[in-house]
């Protein structure tokens, strides 16, 4: 019972790691009508950036993510426009395989950067931990958590109380009707795109922190957050919250009840049993016609 | 007439080809195109003409894979022509499996369907790893090892197993393409609710189509198992395999019967001279990815229909200046097929 107790407490605190992560892909789905499959990489990718600063600079995690965002940013634009924009015809599938693509470049590229063993970010706060009853918690867990939620404060502050975040929401509800009263769905499109890669930043270094890694680790990770966003409801950020902190919960108690082996099938066949019943996801509204 | 002439030709040449190029590197490399080129044939005959795009066909291809190998494990079946004969048994059981992983997919609509089966792969992929008692874990299967045949002529019968299955896949292909049930499916490809509106059986149609490619993609599954006569969860479970086949249907040109053929053909041979030439290291990726980008984004079309753009293009200015010029030879060439 103890350790359930536990495992929730963990599995609450790792869901708000992944819930930034999740937020970006869905973010970018509402709006852009595209999956970033290679989002699983730009967590990577973001884990390294903050990796690298570390050992070559001596910079601290938290303070790096003042670099590595505003870097990640200009990657974010930059990927949009040369690779996503130009996607005239059936964008929905193509950009699938777009980005499948890059995450294989950025994968390729970080196994010949950082080879492919396996590392962890490390400071005093990833090393040293607390005590809760008689059980301990590294303090990264619970920073990690904190930055989260400032995080997603000021993306829910951006999306609802800033004219920015009127017209990414108007084009999130309906793109055509957004262009004609007036707002620039493109220019919308792409500050989207850069805030959810971003957010893959932050996201990478809380999972480099937590958990060990090497470049291959994305494709573990880019099919948790699918399974997320689906699960959630696609484009539904509250969803993509709720449904990551379910399903680090699930997993985690799974671990402590079943086997670790399980933790990962018990929530994908969750997945299955959800879809059978709510094909839209939990949050998710209805796929109509879309023409 | 030159179109039947041609594809008789074309046939003699795929079964000439292992009699001239004996060298079993080339042979190897022909059995692996010949495969991947059925495995994307299966899937077009699905994401193609659906236009759901599924992105988790290596779960059909290691269910084949492991099929074949517990048969063969607990049958005690020796190695030769016999597992040939399995090969379709282990494509059935591929079928099997599809039927409720389809029901549950085909549930929802074309993104997040390709989601789905994004995650059903990867519910597949770790079952490998960790039933143990079935699939031995990460140590693997071995195969019986094929006798009765060696030395140069080791790869000939894989060989012709294989165009064979890519014979029988494509003639299914062009049987739905030309058949009422293709046409609805190419429907539900262009707009599902007017189909659906239209008395297509959408469901049915979409679920049986999906069917006919994971037995297929099973198919190349159990000979690709045979013929490596060993298999390992990470190598019958393998994203790249899910991501090679979309590639090539979109290299050679999604619904069109050719354009799977003529991806697999470019594409496969070039793969397996970049995994020769930078194994061990990332540039693979790099260059795979790079290629990927170009030709999504300079061909989002294909090969095949952007040729037979051009080549109508052509046609029709080659018309046009012949009526200018002479005047008289009016309506010669659209007699013409």
């Amino acid at each position: 019972m103890k350790l359930i107790v536990e495992a929730i407490i963990t599995g609450i605190l790792t869901g708000g790691i992944y819930a930034l992560m999740a937020s970006g892909l869905t973010l970018i789905f509402g709006v852009m009508d595209i999956i970033n499959v290679g989002q699983g990489a730009l967590v990577i990718l973001g884990a390294y950036l903050s990796y690298a600063l570390q050992v070559n600079f001596h910079v601290d995690l938290f303070w790096g993510l003042l670099i590595t965002m505003p870097a990640m940013f200009l990657l974010g634009l930059l990927l949009e426009w040369a690779f996503i924009r130009p996607l005239k015809r059936d964008r929905p599938t193509l950009s699938i395989l777009v980005t499948f693509a890059i995450a294989m470049i950025i994968e390729g590229i970080l196994g010949i950067v950082f080879t492919n063993n396996i590392v962890q970010l490390h400071s005093w706060y990833v090393d040293a931990s607390f005590q809760i009853g008689d059980y301990y918690l590294a303090y990264i867990y619970v920073l990690s958590f904190i930055l989260s939620i400032v995080l997603l404060g000021g993306l829910y502050l951006l999306l609802y109380r800033t004219k920015f975040g009127y017209s990414l929401l108007a084009s999130m509800q309906n793109r055509t009707a957004a262009q004609l009263i007036g707002i620039d769905v493109e220019k919308v499109s792409a500050i989207t795109f850069g805030i959810g890669v971003s957010l893959a930043a932050a996201g990478g270094m809380a999972y480099g922190a937590t958990f060990a890694f090497n470049p291959g680790s994305l494709y573990d990770l880019i099919s948790r957050l699918l399974v997320i966003i689906i699960l959630g409801g696609m484009g539904s950020l509250r969803g993509a919250l709720i449904a990551s902190v379910g399903m680090l919960v699930i997993e985690d108690a799974t671990a402590v009840v079943l086997s670790p082996v399980w933790a990962t099938t018990v929530f994908f066949l969750l997945l299955i049993i959800i879809m059978v019943f709510r094909p839209q996801g939990l949050f998710g509204q209805l796929e109509g016609r879309k023409q | 007439m030159v179109k039947k002439i041609g594809l008789v030709v074309l046939l003699i040449a795929f079964i000439a080809f292992p009699q001239v190029f004996s060298n079993p590197a080339v042979t190897t490399i022909a059995i692996f195109t010949l495969m991947y080129a059925t495995a994307t044939t299966a899937w077009n005959i699905f994401s193609g003409y659906t236009g759901y795009i599924a992105l988790g066909h290596a779960a059909f291809f290691g269910i084949g894979s492991y099929a074949i190998a517990l048969m063969c494990l607990n049958w005690h079946i020796p190695g030769g022509y016999i597992p040939f004969l399995l090969v379709p048994v282990a494509g059935l059981i591929a079928a099997a499996f599809a039927v409720p992983v389809g029901w549950i997919s085909l549930r929802t609509r074309k993104h997040t369907f390709v989601v789905i089966t994004i995650a059903i792969f990867f519910i597949m992929q770790p079952m490998a790893f960790n039933l143990r008692s079935i699939t031995n874990g990460s140590t693997g299967l071995s195969l019986p090892i094929p006798t009765g045949w060696g030395g140069t002529y080791f790869n000939f019968p894989f060989y012709y197993v294989a165009l064979a299955m890519l014979v029988f896949a494509l003639g299914v292909s062009w049987w739905i393409r030309n058949s009422k049930y293709g046409l609805g499916l190419l429907a539900i490809r262009d707009d599902e609710d007017r189909a659906l509106g239209l008395g297509v059986k959408t469901g049915s149609s979409k679920l049986i189509a999906f069917v006919i490619s994971a037995f297929f993609v099973g198919m190349v599954g159990a000979l690709h198992a045979y013929f490596q006569e060993s298999i390992y969860p990470a190598f019958a479970f393998d994203p790249l395999f899910d991501i090679a086949i979309a590639l090539m249907g979109f290299l050679g040109g999604m619904g069109t019967l050719s354009g799977p053929i003529l991806g697999a053909i470019i594409l496969e041979p070039t793969q397996r001279y970049f995994t020769m030439q930078f194994s061990a290291n990332g540039y693979y990726l790099i260059i795979y990815g790079a290629l990927f980008l170009a030709i999504i984004l300079l061909l989002p079309e294909g090969v095949v229909p952007t040729a037979n753009k051009y080549w109508l293009k052509w046609k029709a200015f080659r018309e046009r200046t012949k009526n200018v010029s002479n005047e008289s030879d009016d309506g010669k060439g659209k007699v013409r097929p």
